[in-house]
């Protein structure tokens, strides 16, 4: 049994960023990068079902350019076997990235595709649906539980009043939230050790599309700090000041 | 010729899609996938396919996409339900796709948060069609009265993932997104009895939603469809009172559109008494307690 973990490189979450002074983007200089920590879940779970099955192969997968390593050489470390880089600095729109992916998918078979519900940089939310419409795959969403067992998966997955639980026929696609688990730490000498793990680059399998461009970042206008009260009686004054009740 | 579907889930997001109906400002349709009596809004026609519960997403994409045909924008509003079937539906018709729009700036052109709503981009997209979800709370708030007539319509359910459990909590209390007034708490609730006693009885006394941090979520303290940031509910009620929350970027993320915030917090430097509109310093179970009562009644 194969998994595939796709691991994309964001900004790091907890760093403060800013748009560019032309507002052309995100100014990333100086800016810490980590692998989206949807993704780092998704390898997690790849791991803890290899413990548990350990037939499974694992392979990591990610687009963009050389600098991705970093974070897949993080997955190797976490336990994946291999990666594969589709190597590209071109621009690519959910929809693009999702084609990609899929051609990787036709070309190393998995029979589970695990990837985290959204990046913490594009906030999208789309491609791991997108994967699943294009090769006609059954999905399973915001997974909070994962039971693999011969030629199935049964997903425990939030919902906006919530769970379900979906059984489905592999190969399926599944997106994971954060209360899947907690994925394990890396110290320094597992991620040189997962040095000899081998990591394939590939070329793109057609030429980058995007249409949905980006033609301007803002910051958004800081709420500004309001007033601080100093009793409940105050409080309440405010509130009813300004016409809440 | 520009056209709208607007798809709606269940009755109460068809009211919800007015304000950006008509912010796109061209004609639009209908879609209700489950539910009756849906709202008159102006749809020229108004469909509907009455699935009950709706199925999982890959068994009903090929029966939705069959209705999409001859429009240049789909949308629906935003939730984790919207955010598993529409991008399927986008890729089965080559389309590209825009998250949480909150404003409308052309029929190609949008503004929608990104990291973590620390910012706001500006997309420009080609091709049609474009689909969509958005947050009404970007858009005009609509009253409808009346119902609409609808024509029904019906999707073919291919049975292919199986739903084998749900559970709905939820209770008697009015939903988070739509809850005119929050009362969100965060780790130091402890429990998910003292969670419940705290946040929960004073939600109900103001007839209001509770809320949590993913920290309280995480620690069992209250369950996850609570949560409310950058990877749970993005809400606009017009009061928010934050209880022992920190105000990480993340969790701010979901909250920027109340009208006032309210944050009580144990230590005056906390992040967020630099966004809420109202601070106290103090301890939440003496603050929260006073505050329930010398509100009694007045919500
Ligand atoms: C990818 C990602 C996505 C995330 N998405 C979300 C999200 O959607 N929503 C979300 O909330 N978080 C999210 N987070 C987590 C976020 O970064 C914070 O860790 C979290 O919001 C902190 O929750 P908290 O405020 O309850 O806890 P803490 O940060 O521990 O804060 C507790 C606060 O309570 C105060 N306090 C303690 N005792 C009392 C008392 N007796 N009375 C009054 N105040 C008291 C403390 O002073 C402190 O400020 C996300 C993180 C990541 C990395």
């Amino acid at each position: 049994m194969k998994i595939m973990v796709t691991v994309k490189r964001v900004i790091d979450p907890y760093a403060k960023v800013r748009p560019l002074s032309d507002g052309s983007g995100v100014d990333t200089t100086g800016v810490k990068f980590d692998a989206n920590p949807f993704d780092e879940i998704a390898v997690e779970e790849a791991v803890r079902q290899k413990e548990k099955n350990p037939v499974i192969e694992i392979v990591a997968v990610s687009l963009g350019g050389t600098e991705c390593e970093e974070q897949l050489r993080k997955a190797l470390a976490m336990g994946a076997d291999k990666a594969v880089l589709i190597e590209s600095s071109e621009n690519y729109d959910t929809l693009a990235v999702a084609e990609e992916f899929v051609a990787l998918v036709k070309a190393e078979s998995p029979d589970l595709v695990l990837m985290g519900k959204q990046s913490t940089d594009g906030d999208n939310n789309q491609v791991g649906q997108m994967m699943a419409a294009l090769l006609g795959w059954p999905q399973a969403t915001f997974a909070s539980k994962l039971e693999l067992a011969d030629g199935t998966a049964r997903v425990t997955r939030e919902t906006d009043t919530g769970e379900e639980t979906l059984e489905m026929n592999l190969p399926a696609i599944v997106t994971t939230d954060l209360r899947l688990n907690e994925p394990r730490y890396i110290a320094l000498p597992g991620i040189i050790k997962a040095r000899s793990k081998p990591l394939e680059k590939r070329p793109p399998s057609s030429t980058a599309t995007s249409r949905v461009k980006t033609v301007k970042v803002e910051a958004v206008p800081a709420r500004s700090a309001g007033k601080k009260v100093g009793s409940v009686d105050e409080l309440v004054a405010e509130l009813s000041a300004r016409g809440l009740f | 010729m520009a056209r709208l579907m607007l798809v709606a889930f269940d009755p109460s997001e068809v009211a919800l899609g007015h304000g950006f109906a008509s912010a796109l400002g061209i004609p639009f349709d209908v879609l209700l996938l489950s539910g009756a009596d849906p709202a008159e809004i102006g749809a020229e026609r108004t469909l509907a396919a009455n699935l009950g519960d709706v199925p999982p997403a890959d068994s009903i994409e090929d029966g939705v996409v069959a209705q999409l045909g001859g429009y240049s924008h789909i949308a629906s509003v935003s939730s984790m339900r919207s955010k598993d079937h529409l991008p399927r539906w986008a890729a089965h018709l080559g389309a590209a796709m825009v998250t949480d729009v909150i404003v409308v700036e052309a029929e190609n052109r949008f503004r929608r948060p990104i990291v973590a709503g620390s910012m706001i981009e500006t997309v420009e997209v080609s091709g049609s069609p474009i689909v969509m979800t958005f947050r009404p709370s970007g858009f005009a708030k609509f009253s409808p009265n009346g119902t609409a007539a609808a024509d029904s319509i019906t999707i073919p359910i291919t049975d292919r993932t199986r739903r084998v459990g749900a559970s709905a909590r939820g209770g008697a209390r009015p939903d988070l997104t739509a809850a005119k007034v929050i009362v969100s708490g965060g780790r130091p609730l402890k429990d998910a009895e003292t969670f419940e006693r705290v946040i929960g009885g004073f939600a109900d006394s103001v007839h209001g939603a509770a809320g949590a941090t993913r920290a309280a979520v995480d620690s069992h303290i209250a369950p996850n469809e609570l949560q409310v940031g950058q990877t749970g509910k993005i809400v606009a009620p017009d009061l928010y009172i934050a209880a022992g929350v920190s105000g990480s970027t993340q969790h701010m993320a979901g909250i920027k559109d109340s009208k006032t915030i309210v944050a009580v917090n144990i230590d005056p430097d906390a992040p967020i008494f630099e966004n809420a509109d109202l601070g106290m310093v103090g301890d939440l179970f003496v603050v929260l307690p006073e505050l329930q009562a010398k509100l009694a009644g007045k919500f």
